[in-house]
């Protein structure tokens, strides 16, 4: 099966700061049984890039409430949010609203 | 279960919970032109697509100016910027409401302000240094006046920046449609002479508090005294009340000196309803409408506005990413590890959090914060207002304050300096947040400074009290 390749992305300020301060991740995401959907791309990402503190990233299988997720630059909640499954090349941003303004 | 349980804001029914939008491959249509693409969700079950949500996002901004009209044109407004979304949001609001060719122009004459925080924040020198180059650039590109300013200055503030200044009720104002007509009239007299006249977004020039417009850090030692007085509060409630008053007065005192009467800061709706609480917590609960509300006129001469509290984070957030906002953000007050969390900090997770599961959270604190107003006028003498947040003395009883014997006692009390002098200046949440901040040479000096004053001039009148005649109009106790 194809394996779906995806780029990450995460806004500047705050949250790279968990990720070693990698703003954009390339990322090709391993085939397995399970369909990659974001709840596992999120499990994925806590495994493997969050380098320290995963709860200031992720509340549960979601992400931590303040933490926007766009997909191809649209509102998860447009798309399913945790149940979205991924496509080859899609775009995956994460934005913090949390201490701004 | 009522459906509209997200707008009504407490119908007595159960909140409408969230329910997933099940997964599809093809986009939804915008619910507002039913064209394009739905890109953002703003309210339960609005999907509007890019240019619909631009035109909301723009038209709301307009409608919360025109709706409230306490800014005059040609008025001077000061801007205070942060660097984050909400503050940057705002100011290209204020920049695309100002570019209009039309009638409907903004009419106001904008300056900005950013205030470099990063020595509370943790941030180094050279961090420090980066992001005032940064901003320094930002802000230069708007062509606006601008003002680049260090947290460290509020060490410098004079005591007067605690004070009233005299408020729009001495003189009649012309009403805000004669002063809107006044102004179109004389733009027309102006072209008409073929006199250029000043246009708001032509002023380039750049100047410091200070005089100087270029970014450079305040002195070592300054840094340090204010890290001492950061470092002398116990709570991290405590550190983030001290920051919003200093970075408050600091910002009035700039519009003071350099001819602004109106600021305009950057809280969204979410930031209002988490503040809203917040304070509840904080005892500040008969100050809310001030803290929160659209207008804040505590001091006088300088009106504090926030044109962004109709905006969540979330329509901002999406706002900025679309339309390519620029943001510098910079890391939030520092803790230590062995700090607990602080109440504003507190607040926010619970409020977040609840909103993932009920989507009309935010909105319904923010809908009944709207409903407070603010306590008519109250007595203009300067001993019935609280020495730090300037709202109305709110102790009346103050033997039921179980807080006083504590106090006196730390004190072996060198009378002027001691802790127990500055309580009877202070309202109940600013005594609340005073008993854990340091002792009280490590407090600025302005404040110590017009502390005295006041307690000066409340023993001359205590002396002199018999010799006064009774005002009739005075309530006693204040109100």
């Amino acid at each position: 099966e194809l394996l779906p390749l995806s780029v990450c992305k995460w806004k500047p300020g705050g949250a790279e700061l968990l990720f070693d301060g990698v703003k954009k991740h390339q990322v090709t995401l391993p085939s397995q049984p399970e369909p990659w959907d974001i709840r596992n791309l999120l499990k994925w990402i806590k495994q493997n890039l969050l380098k320290e503190r995963p709860e200031l990233f992720m509340q549960g299988e979601s992400v931590r409430p303040g933490i926007l997720v766009l997909i191809n630059d649209a509102d998860w909640e447009l798309m399913g949010e945790l149940d979205y499954k991924l496509q080859d090349q899609d775009n995956v941003l994460f934005i913090s609203t949390l201490h701004g303004g | 279960m009522c459906e509209a349980a997200g707008r009504c804001g407490g119908c007595g029914e159960a909140p409408v919970r969230r329910r997933a939008v099940p997964a599809c491959s093809h986009p939804q249509p915008c619910v507002k032109c039913g064209d394009g693409p739905a890109a953002v969700v703003i309210r339960i079950g609005d999907a509007f697509c890019r240019s619909c949500f631009r035109e909301y996002f723009v038209h709301k901004f307009r409608a919360m100016l025109g709706k409230n009209r306490v800014i005059f044109p040609g008025e001077k407004v000061l801007l205070a910027l942060s660097g984050g979304m909400a503050s940057s949001a705002m100011l290209r609001q204020v920049q695309e409401g100002l570019s209009r060719e039309t009638a409907k122009r903004l009419r106001f004459v904008p300056g900005l302000i950013y205030i470099d925080e990063g020595a509370v924040c943790g941030q180094s020198l050279v961090q420090r240094e980066q992001t005032l180059t940064r901003m320094e650039a930002l802000l230069q590109e708007t062509g606006f006046p601008y003002y680049l300013a260090s947290l460290e200055q509020a060490l410098e503030l004079p005591g007067s920046v605690l004070r009233r200044g005299p408020g729009g009720n001495s003189e009649p104002s012309p009403s805000y449609k004669e002063a809107v007509e006044g102004f179109i009239q004389q733009q027309r007299q102006e072209e008409a002479s073929g006199d250029g006249g000043t246009s708001p977004t032509g002023l380039s020039t750049q100047d410091g508090p200070t005089g100087d417009s270029h970014a450079c850090l305040p002195t070592a030692a300054l840094t340090e005294e204010l890290l001492r007085l950061f470092d002398a509060a116990e709570t991290l409630t405590a550190k983030e009340e001290l920051l919003q008053m200093l970075r408050s007065h600091l910002l009035l005192h700039t519009a003071r000196t350099q001819g602004y009467t109106k600021v305009m800061t950057g809280e969204s709706c979410t930031r209002v309803a988490i503040k809203l609480l917040t304070n509840l917590a904080l005892g500040r609960g008969a100050f809310l409408a001030v803290d929160t509300g659209f207008v804040d006129s505590r001091h006088g001469d300088v009106t504090v506005v926030r044109p962004m509290r109709d905006y969540t984070a979330k329509e901002i957030a999406f706002y900025n990413h679309f339309f390519g906002v620029p943001t510098i953000i910079t890391p939030p007050l520092h803790a230590k590890r062995r700090e607990k969390t602080s109440i504003h900090r507190l607040m926010e997770n619970f409020l977040l959090g609840l909103q993932v599961d009920f989507p009309s959270t935010i909105s319904t604190v923010y809908r009944t914060g709207e409903k407070l107003s603010v306590a008519p006028a109250e007595a203009n003498s300067e001993l019935q207002r609280c020495l730090l947040c300037l709202c109305a003395l709110d102790i009346a009883g103050e033997e039921e304050l179980a807080l006083e014997p504590t106090l006196v006692k730390e004190e072996t009390g060198n009378g002027a300096e001691s802790r127990a002098a500055f309580i009877p200046l202070l309202c109940y949440s600013c005594r609340l947040t005073f008993k854990e901040m340091g002792p009280p040479d490590t407090l600025p000096p302005y404040v110590r400074t017009e502390a005295q004053r006041r307690n000066c001039r409340a023993l001359m009148k205590q002396q002199i009290q018999e010799f006064l005649l009774e005002d009739d109009e005075e309530e006693p106790g204040g109100s």
